[in-house]
């Protein structure tokens, strides 16, 4: 009957985008979530940060807006000058500069053989010979110049904290929101079974949750991390996606039942909409900003549970980096006063949780048709 | 506009004059629900105000107790509220907090949210009294008791230990009453203190006002959007729709000759138990001026005949609830027992009854939203409640149901055309969505929705807009059963009028045979062939409704006939 074309219906999440883009603050902070995911893509794929282990400044190089630090020039100058100054009061002064003329006169015709002071030959040393003279065609020099300060500092090792951090921000939002959705996801199906159904299949999933949570957390970290065998990123996923899902679960679970005797459901269940549909069409959009911000709560516990993992040696194996371990470094250089990794790992998490959060909190009301 | 100005003098206790009220919305943008309303409240009178859901009733009252959200309500700085020669919007929010809980007392409609459940009713009225009239716990529990004799509750020496949860709807609000007249309020306001309640306790709330409004010399200012309750108590009434007084007057001059068509509307939009005409008079027929028309329409005529094709026959229907006692024990809950009725084809069955009478549990069951404890329902010959679920889901199709509160029932994260389309696609009526598309357009367009409608969301839609979508999906699968479940209840008087006014059409066009549930005896009156009375459970009383309104042969019914509020000239 009608003549005029029918209008296709813009769907729950073109919709939702539509109201999503109206706000301004979203917009801000999915740009920024943007940048974190852009960087991310950038440093797996090597085109950003793939030299971080470089070794290119000095020792705890100082930031560049800071200037080469004095502390740094006069641990080098006591470095240069191995000679001590001579104390008066010293008994033995004359003897300790007998030796020290007698090493002077030796060290000056033996230089560059510092093995042989005892008299003993090296058994490698023209081994040791071959491979010093390759090494600047390998790449690896470590006798290279080494610049007294980088953009952000650099750690122990001479690595530049920037590219450290950009190479950390890999392994930590991987793990952060991966892990992240694979607990909301178990979390929201175990709940949403569970309260959907009740009875029986409730008794079980409680069973199951009153068994995880009365395992202290550690434990069963350390269980699912025996178990797995293995050191990497994916393990660390699994142990924390597989631990992580109990509070979604209740929180779940709880809004299921109370939906389930809705009756919008009953009218769904009057039309013949079939269990899965009346779960999952029906009402999970109407519970989905649980599930939303419960994810973003645990991305952020998660990229902080990862740096624990790693103090217990169950985080990321050696040789790769993320914002736990160099927190977990931090703590040592911080009572060196070399505030900069501890600042740069510290800056680059609270910004991609803030914008985290505040995403995901506009979606949450973009996804709610109520609130306009 | 016959606004009649009462002249300003110290007898009025209340004066409010101009009143503006602002809702900000968002930045910018601002609803004007209170439009410069003027009214007086005389010393020991009651004055009832009258409207419709957005009428600007309740906001006006709130503003009256400063009970306005703070963050998004503006009063004009125009508008005055003068209480006792005080000027209210003047005075200081600590001034005003100490003025409303003594001298102005207000009652909410929902008395079980108005109660805090984890105290006893005794404590709660006590605490009124300790903190306004500085009683001791002593003086206080005496006063209580006093005033719970006053409210009507019958041994208040020992409910006054018991919590809200152990008392009835009408008991809580008598407690609530209790609360509001503890301190001698001069002013009290219900707001539609009835509305949640059924319709015998309805009326003894009523009358309890009324009796407290003689014995107390206070005045009330009873709102509600039910004219005919008020035709027995107020004294002058106050007609508001969309922010605005509509007329204002002496109760017998509104009754009698209402001179505002909006007035008059309301009066006429209920079906009355007197007559039923072939279709009922709307609002837009009052305000066009079209009302001629009314003494036109032929009755229509009711009753279940003998050549009548049942439908659908119930046999013994019986439900119950368990409940775990103690460790091992169950306690059974009798819900419905052995109902049984016919359903002819093209007819309808109204289902009446107070609420727990089991009478949505009979409607849930034929669904088979609940299960059924015992007996048969023959769909077509079929008894439906015995096959398996597989088997009754070609039957989901034939038989459904409205519900109640269409702002539950439909999902809130759909549009309108996913909620038409669903049923469709679960059940493969028509070929493809475009088919079902122009399906549902049709049906938007029969039941009175724009074309547009197809992408909202529900929330964008009145109450009666939601029912009528309500209604379209039931549509979608050309039900031969529709269940109506309160469907009209929920419903603006007018809107009402025009909902009922839709089913009947649509019995009229597709012969669908109703099972009309409702509490309210003047809409099932209108729309069933034959009534169902059910008190706890059970059926007393099964007749044609024009028998059993004119004979009421059971004293239950009788009871719930008389307590329909009697209309002066109706």
């Amino acid at each position: 009957m009608t003549a005029e074309p029918i209008p296709v219906s813009p769907g729950l999440w073109a919709l939702a985008w539509r109201r999503l883009c109206s706000d301004r603050v979203a917009m801000a902070s999915l740009f920024v979530l943007l940048l974190f995911l852009l960087t991310l893509v950038l440093s797996s794929t090597g085109m950003v940060a793939g030299d971080w282990n470089e070794e290119v400044g000095i020792s705890y190089a100082p930031p560049s807006f800071i200037g080469a630090s004095g502390s740094g020039n006069a641990d080098t100058a006591a470095a240069a000058d191995p000679q001590p100054p001579e104390n008066p009061l010293d008994p033995l002064k004359d003897v300790l500069r007998e030796l020290r003329a007698e090493m002077a006169g030796k060290a000056a015709p033996a230089a560059g053989q510092a093995s042989s002071d005892y008299g003993i030959r090296d058994p490698l040393e023209k081994e040791l010979a071959e491979i010093r003279s390759n090494l600047p065609e390998s790449g690896l020099q470590p006798a290279r110049t080494r610049r007294d300060t980088l953009p952000f500092g650099a750690d122990k090792w001479g690595h530049d904290i920037i590219k450290k951090t950009i190479k950390g921000a890999e392994t930590s939002i991987i793990v952060g929101l991966v892990a992240a959705l694979l607990a909301t996801f178990l979390g929201t199906l175990f709940g949403a079974l569970s309260g959907y159904f009740g009875k029986g299949v409730d008794d079980v999933f409680n069973w199951f949750y009153s068994v995880f949570t009365s395992v202290p957390y550690l434990l069963l970290i350390l269980a699912v991390a025996a178990v797995l065998q293995k050191k990497g990123v994916l393990t660390i996923v699994l142990i924390l996606g597989l631990t992580g899902w109990t509070g979604v679960f209740r929180l779940v679970r709880a809004e299921y039942m109370k939906h389930k005797s809705r009756e919008y459901v009953m009218a769904a269940d009057a039309i013949g909409a079939s269990h899965w549909s009346r779960m999952f069409s029906h009402i999970f959009p109407n519970i989905s900003h649980v599930a939303l911000v419960q994810m973003s709560i645990l991305a952020v516990g998660f990229i902080k549970s990862e740096v624990i993992l790693s103090f217990l040696g169950f985080g990321v194996p050696v040789g790769v980096v993320s914002w736990g371990s160099m927190l977990n470094e931090a703590q040592n250089e911080l009572i060196l006063g070399k505030w900069w990794q501890l600042a740069a790992a510290t800056v680059a998490m609270a910004v991609l949780i803030t914008a985290f959060s505040l995403f995901s909190d506009a979606l949450r009301d973009a996804l709610d048709p109520k609130l306009k | 506009m016959t606004a009649m100005m009462m002249p300003d003098s110290v007898d009025n206790l209340l004066q409010v004059r101009d009143l503006r009220v602002l809702f900000m919305i968002e930045k910018g943008r601002a609803f004007e629900a209170v439009k410069g309303v003027s009214f007086n409240v005389p010393r020991n009178r009651t004055v009832a105000l009258v409207g419709e859901s957005g009428s600007g009733k309740s906001v006006s009252a709130l503003a009256v107790m400063g009970l306005l959200p703070q963050e998004n309500a503006i009063v004009d700085s125009t508008s005055s509220i003068v209480f006792d020669r005080h000027e209210l919007l003047a005075m200081s929010i600590a001034e005003r907090r100490k003025l409303c809980g003594k001298d102005v007392s207000m009652v909410f409609q929902e008395p079980m949210s108005s109660l805090n459940p984890v105290f006893t009713v005794g404590f709660q009225i006590g605490e009124v009294l300790r903190l306004h009239m500085g009683m001791n716990a002593k003086q206080a529990r005496t006063r209580v008791v006093e005033l719970l004799n006053e409210v009507g509750i019958a041994d208040a020496e020992s409910r006054i230990n018991a919590y809200p949860h152990q008392m009835s709807g009408g008991q809580q609000q008598r407690v609530m009453i209790a609360m509001a007249i503890a301190c001698e309020p001069q002013l009290l306001i219900a707001d539609e203190p009835t509305t949640a309640l059924d319709v015998t306790i309805q009326k003894q709330i009523v009358e309890l006002i009324a009796a407290l409004q003689k014995r107390r010399q206070m005045s009330v200012l009873f709102i509600t959007h039910d004219l005919g309750l008020v035709s027995e108590i107020a004294d002058q009434v106050i007609v508001m729709r969309d922010g605005e007084i509509q007329e204002q007057g002496e109760a017998g001059q509104i009754f009698s000759a209402p001179a505002n068509a909006y007035t008059k509307a309301l009066l006429h939009c209920r079906p009355s138990l007197d007559a039923r005409p072939w279709r009922l008079p709307v609002i837009d027929d009052y305000l066009n001026g079209i009302i001629q028309t009314e003494l036109e329409l032929p009755e229509r005529k009711r009753g279940y005949s003998e050549n009548d094709e049942p439908l659908l026959v119930v046999r013994n229907l019986s439900k119950s609830f368990f409940s775990r006692e103690g460790l091992f024990g169950k306690k059974e809950f009798q819900a419905v027992k052995d109902v049984s009725f016919t359903l002819p084809r093209g007819k309808t069955l109204g289902v009446v009854g107070e609420s727990g009478s089991g009478k949505t549990t009979v409607g849930m069951t034929l669904l088979r939203l609940h299960k059924a404890t015992g007996g048969q329902a023959f769909f077509g010959g079929k008894d439906i409640l015995a096959m398996s679920s597989r088997e009754f889901a070609a039957y989901k199709c034939r038989i459904q149901i409205i519900f109640q509160n269409p702002y539950a029932s439909l999902n809130p994260r759909f549009t309108v055309g996913q909620i038409l389309l669903e049923p469709m696609r679960i059940h493969g009526i028509e070929a493809n969505d475009r088919e079902r598309s122009e399906k549902a357009f049709q049906l938007l367009q029969r039941v009175g929705l724009k074309a547009e409608a197809f992408h909202r969301y529900p929330h964008e839609f009145s109450g009666g807009q939601r029912q009528r979508i309500a209604i379209a999906r039931c549509l979608t699968l050309q039900p031969e059963i529709l269940v109506c479940d309160e469907s009209v209840s929920a419903l603006d008087v007018s809107v009402q009028a025009q909902v009922l006014n839709l089913l009947q059409d649509l019995q009229d066009e597709f012969g669908i045979s109703y099972i009309f549930i409702s509490h309210d005896l003047s809409v099932v009156k209108y729309m069933a062939d034959q009534v169902m009375v059910m008190h706890h459970g059970e059926v007393v009383e099964t007749a044609n409704s024009d028998d059993l309104y004119r004979h009421p042969a059971h004293p239950y019914t009788r009871s719930l006939l008389s307590a329909i509020p009697k209309r002066r000239n109706g």
